[in-house]
């Protein structure tokens, strides 16, 4: 196959900008791990800073996932929510319903459900039944597409939460920020590793769903 | 029926729109008063151009984002189309490596900002070892430059490679054929077909770049860019109207700016259709 050097210019560019992305999320994770990173890794390597971070920082690092949780699994019903609560709720819902409403559409936009809802009807199927049975199965990948994408951005928000949040309410990057700010910087890594280490399987997740989807639509 | 059918629909529209015209419109529409209500009254919004201190904040965060949208398409229009075309050994642990960075939060980014070109930072011990000094710019606007560059190439790389999906290579092979090099293709066949895209993606990475707001939090709250002078102007200094006004500003220049591309890149659709 002959790659010519086109191909080779075009690779390297990728390659850079690859470095640019992934480089500082290395040195992150190494940063997190390391004794002092002023000094570098022959500082010795130490469990330390996740530690400390455990320590300062554990309920933040699961209240994003709380709400974030909650977000898909009460949308509609915030009974059991504080007021505060309410609040960040409320502004996650409404920051994440879009990218919701837009994988849903795309997935339903993919075929046509119209034919199979009519053929259904004609066959004299009420609406709940059609609404059940044909559009909500059918949309189904999507669904879960958009909830893995709703659970990824309402851990990571950040702007709306920081305005609304009380000590209580503090999400995880609430609690990055409050540790880049006022921590060390191996400190501030530990806590961002930990914010890795719960976001990467869901994109894997996403990933491998949007992949899937993809292919099933090719085959219909 | 299908009346019936209408009504029963528009029945299930009503959570979304009633949450939006309670918890979305009538915050907007009570933000747009209190912006024209403080000591300055309506004039709070003319003082967003009048007054030096936020008119230069306003263009400064104007040209950054111009800046960032301009570098992004560049940098993600040559990775996007490199990568649809091309199918070699290693390429989806490439594309997941540069789609990993979808998901950080603007603090983060931040953080990974510090992390190239800090104190301590990559670039900061590379330009030392190569005897230039220590080069430290994460606490300045270009380390916001980089700062939103992070944030946007893996969303218009996604973007670009939906596009470039489209394209249709008999046009390629016929400007080939008919003499034309590589940059000609890129400009006449390439570049045309992918306007949409990048318009679409341009904008919205033009209306991020605007109102990104972690990023700047992390890397100093003394950088003058409009969404940190906005949560100076309400936190600090309790000047609730004049964050008020600063805010629907932004929130205008980024809609128009959507809503811009949108009518554009419809009518370049419409065209090449």
């Amino acid at each position: 196959m002959g790659r010519t050097r086109n191909f080779y210019l075009q690779l390297g560019f990728t390659l850079l900008v690859c470095a640019f992305l992934i480089l500082p999320v290395l040195m992150s994770i190494v940063a997190g791990f390391t004794e002092n990173f002023f000094i570098g890794v022959k500082s010795g390597l130490t469990l330390r800073w996740i530690v400390v971070v455990w320590d300062l920082y554990a309920p933040t690092i699961f209240r994003s996932m709380y709400i974030a949780l909650a977000l898909i699994l009460t949308y509609g019903g915030f009974r059991d929510f504080r007021t505060s609560w309410m609040f960040i709720l409320v502004g996650h819902v409404l920051y994440t319903l879009p990218f919701m409403v837009r994988s849903v559409l795309a997935v339903l936009s993919s075929f046509d459900f119209r034919i199979l809802e009519e053929s259904a009807a004609s066959l004299g199927a009420g609406f709940r039944r059609r609404f059940l049975g044909i559009v909500v199965p059918n949309a189904r990948s999507g669904i879960v597409a958009g909830s893995l994408t709703v659970v990824t951005l309402s851990i990571g928000e950040f702007n709306l939460t920081w305005m609304l949040h009380t000590p209580e309410t503090m999400t995880l990057p609430v609690g990055l920020a409050d540790s880049y700010a006022s921590m060390r910087l191996e400190i501030g890594s530990a806590y961002t590793l930990v914010f890795f280490v719960m976001i990467i399987p869901l994109l894997i997740a996403l990933q491998r769903y949007g992949t899937q989807r993809i292919k099933k639509v090719g085959r219909a | 029926m299908r009346r019936r059918e209408n009504r029963t629909l528009f029945l299930m529209v009503v959570p979304a729109i009633s949450v939006g015209a309670a918890f979305f419109l009538l915050p907007l529409a009570r933000l747009a008063v209190v912006g024209a209500t403080g000591p300055l009254g309506p004039q709070a919004y003319l003082a967003v151009v009048t007054t030096p201190q936020y008119l230069e904040a306003l263009l400064s965060t104007v040209v950054l984002s111009v800046a960032v949208t301009a570098t992004t398409l560049v940098i993600a229009g040559i990775a996007g189309v490199f990568l649809e075309r091309n199918r070699f050994l290693g390429r989806e642990a490439l594309l997941s490596m540069l789609t990993l960075p979808l998901a950080f939060p603007g603090v983060v980014i931040g953080f990974m900002v510090i992390m190239l070109a800090g104190r301590t930072g990559l670039i900061g011990e590379l330009t030392a070892l190569l005897g230039v000094g220590r080069l430290v710019f994460a606490y300045s606007m270009a380390g916001l430059f980089a700062g939103y560059l992070y944030f946007s190439i893996p969303r218009v790389i996604l973007t670009i490679m939906a596009a470039a999906e489209k394209l249709d290579p008999a046009l390629e092979e016929a400007a080939k054929s008919l003499g034309a090099g590589p940059w000609r293709v890129v400009r006449d066949v390439i570049l045309p077909a992918l306007a949409p895209a990048l318009i679409a993606s341009g904008a919205i990475c033009f209306a991020t770049s605007m109102g990104a707001f972690g990023t700047a939090f992390t890397l100093a709250t003394d950088i003058k860019v409009l969404p940190i002078v906005i949560y100076t102007e309400f936190t600090l200094l309790a000047n609730i109207a004049m964050a008020a006004a600063l805010s629907i500003v932004l929130g205008v220049i980024t809609w128009a700016t959507l809503a811009a591309s949108r009518a554009v890149a419809g009518a370049t659709a419409a065209a090449a259709g």
